[in-house]
């Protein structure tokens, strides 16, 4: 499986998600605050530089979905046709994160069907052990059905 | 002639040649060969001396470089060479840098170019190690891989915002198929789409299947560029490039453009604005437009990009042979990067020449003004040609 490539601005993003907590970037001067993503040295809304990372609560709704088909890269291919997501979370609903739409933390890219995914449907952070079939790499933001 | 300011890029300079290779799944040239093919089809069309060139234009993802093809071609001193970024949405930028080159007296002579060996070479995103780090992190480790993923996913939403259905992708596939059947030089040349080979055509990326992906082709286009004055002693009618815009929004980031605040009103939008304010004409005026299509969903979303309907109309509007010869609107009428060839998008600019000079397989009659657009979804470009 593809490990994410990280730069400076993201590491923090998956330093957190290794230790299962979701956190987005949001500008740290007083009376801005703005979430954004993906994380970027400045805010573009006050040009401050000073940033954090907040945790956010984990919950949002599916924005939208796709299922690939082969050809893919080989990892992927094994476990097509499988869904990826795009959420949007609770807290902003501009913030939108690409992930997977899982049976449960570890489960495989396939594990719940094209046909059990609509728009607007809550969903749930999940940290997987590992990359995918959760054997190694970094941990990946997962999501889960609200309501399975 | 042209002056500075807002109009002086208007009507001030025009296309006099274009020149193309054999389009093919392979192709025995390299692709320095192939563009070298395509250029000195374009000037031997203009009438004009390799010597003469003195500016260039291409892609920044156009393998070679303008030293390479300066050489070999045998062209002049340069005066002005220019690369557009982001694939497919720098196509129309190549000519409007040298119009702009041209207009304002940096150059006299400008190539723009492309070649491309897609078919028979790799798939450029089974490339791993080459994919930026920004956005490639948030999307590639959950298999959202390939462009086709990308678009995929801007297309499940843009359907499910404003209920337009696969019938209206297909639309846009057969319109080019169409076009595709009256042009000889084209891959799908007498190979008719239909419905039901449509609707039951394996998936790439649901909700896209194979029709609705551009065609993976080696081959090779160019055109020439020069003022306005000089083009009325070439060989060809000249055909005037009469606005040209480029379109990067606000929060953009590129073709997983999922994260500002309206990711279906793309970069379509933006370069439309600066293309008709510096307009004489609307786009109730267009005879003939040549959209970029590497997926069907392109053509919704730069419809209403580029005002030819309101936003969410898109899919409706390609209903009743809209987009076929005879209709409100004609379509990539050489076949587009879905039936004719796959070329970044550049064989529109060619097509949309052809055209202009009446020498379309597909000509709309008396035709007179055309729309040419370069990838949506990525930051882009357009043109507006006229005779």
């Amino acid at each position: 499986m593809l490990t994410p490539v990280v730069d400076d601005d993201g590491a923090p993003f998956w330093e957190y998600a290794a230790r299962g907590e979701l956190r987005v970037q949001a500008c740290a001067e007083p009376g801005c605050g703005e979430l954004r993503f993906p994380p970027r040295p400045c805010c573009p809304h006050c040009h401050s530089f000073d940033s954090e990372w907040r945790r956010m609560s984990g919950r949002g709704r599916i924005w939208s979905y796709v299922i690939p088909h082969p050809p893919l890269l080989p990892d992927y291919a094994a476990q097509a046709p499988y869904n990826v997501v795009v959420v949007e979370l609770a807290e902003a609903r501009r913030i939108r994160l690409v992930g997977n739409l899982v049976s449960g933390p570890d489960a495989p890219l396939n594990s719940v069907a094209g046909e059990r995914i609509r728009i607007g449907a809550r969903v749930q952070v999940v940290f997987g052990t590992g990359v995918g079939d959760g054997r190694d790499g970094p941990r990946l933001p997962r999501w889960v059905l609200e309501r399975p | 002639m042209a002056g500075t300011g807002a109009a002086g890029l208007k009507d001030a300079t025009a296309v006099v040649g274009i020149g193309q290779t054999p389009f093919a799944k392979q192709l025995p040239d390299s692709e320095k060969t192939l563009a070298c093919r395509a250029i000195l089809a374009a000037l031997d069309d203009a009438g004009i001396s390799p010597a003469e060139v003195d500016a260039l234009a291409s892609y920044t993802m156009e393998e070679t470089d303008e030293v390479e093809v300066a050489k070999a071609v045998g062209f002049g001193d340069l005066s002005f060479f220019s690369k557009v970024g982001f694939g497919g949405g720098g196509s129309c930028a190549t000519v409007a840098h040298l119009a702009s080159a041209v207009a304002t007296g940096q150059a006299t002579v400008g190539v723009a170019w492309r070649s491309r060996k897609r078919g028979s070479g790799p798939r450029p995103w089974k490339n791993t190690a080459v994919q930026l780090p920004t956005p490639a992190q948030w999307t590639r480790p959950f298999g959202l891989l390939r462009p086709a993923d990308e678009i995929a996913m801007l297309t499940r939403r843009y359907l499910h915002e404003y209920g337009a259905t696969r019938d209206h992708l297909f639309n846009v596939a057969l319109a080019c198929r169409n076009r595709a059947n009256q042009n000889p030089a084209a891959m799908m040349y007498e190979r008719p789409l239909t419905r039901d080979m449509y609707m039951t055509s394996r998936w790439i990326s649901e909700p896209l299947c194979l029709f609705d992906n551009c065609l993976e082709t080696d081959g090779a286009l160019a055109c020439v560029i020069v003022s306005a004055e000089r083009a009325r002693d070439c060989r060809q009618r000249p055909v005037y490039v009469h606005s040209a815009a480029q379109g990067l929004p606000a929060q953009h980031h590129g073709m997983v453009n999922y994260w500002n605040d309206d990711p279906l009103t793309g970069p379509a939008w933006t370069a439309a604005r600066h293309l008709w304010k510096q307009a004489d004409f609307t786009p109730e005026d267009v005879d003939v437009a040549q959209i970029y299509d590497a997926f069907t969903p392109l053509i919704p979303l730069s419809l209403e990009g580029y005002g030819f309907c309101g936003r969410g109309e898109g899919g409706a509007f390609t209903e009743g042979g809209a987009l076929e010869i005879g209709g409100r609107l004609p379509l990539n009428t050489s076949g587009g990067g879905l039936s004719e060839a796959y070329v970044h998008g550049f064989n529109l600019i060619n097509e949309g020449v052809k055209q202009l000079r009446g020498t379309s397989t597909a000509q709309v009659p008396g035709a007179a003004t055309c729309l040419v657009t370069a990838g949506e979804g990525v930051p882009t470009s357009a043109l507006l040609l006229r005779t």
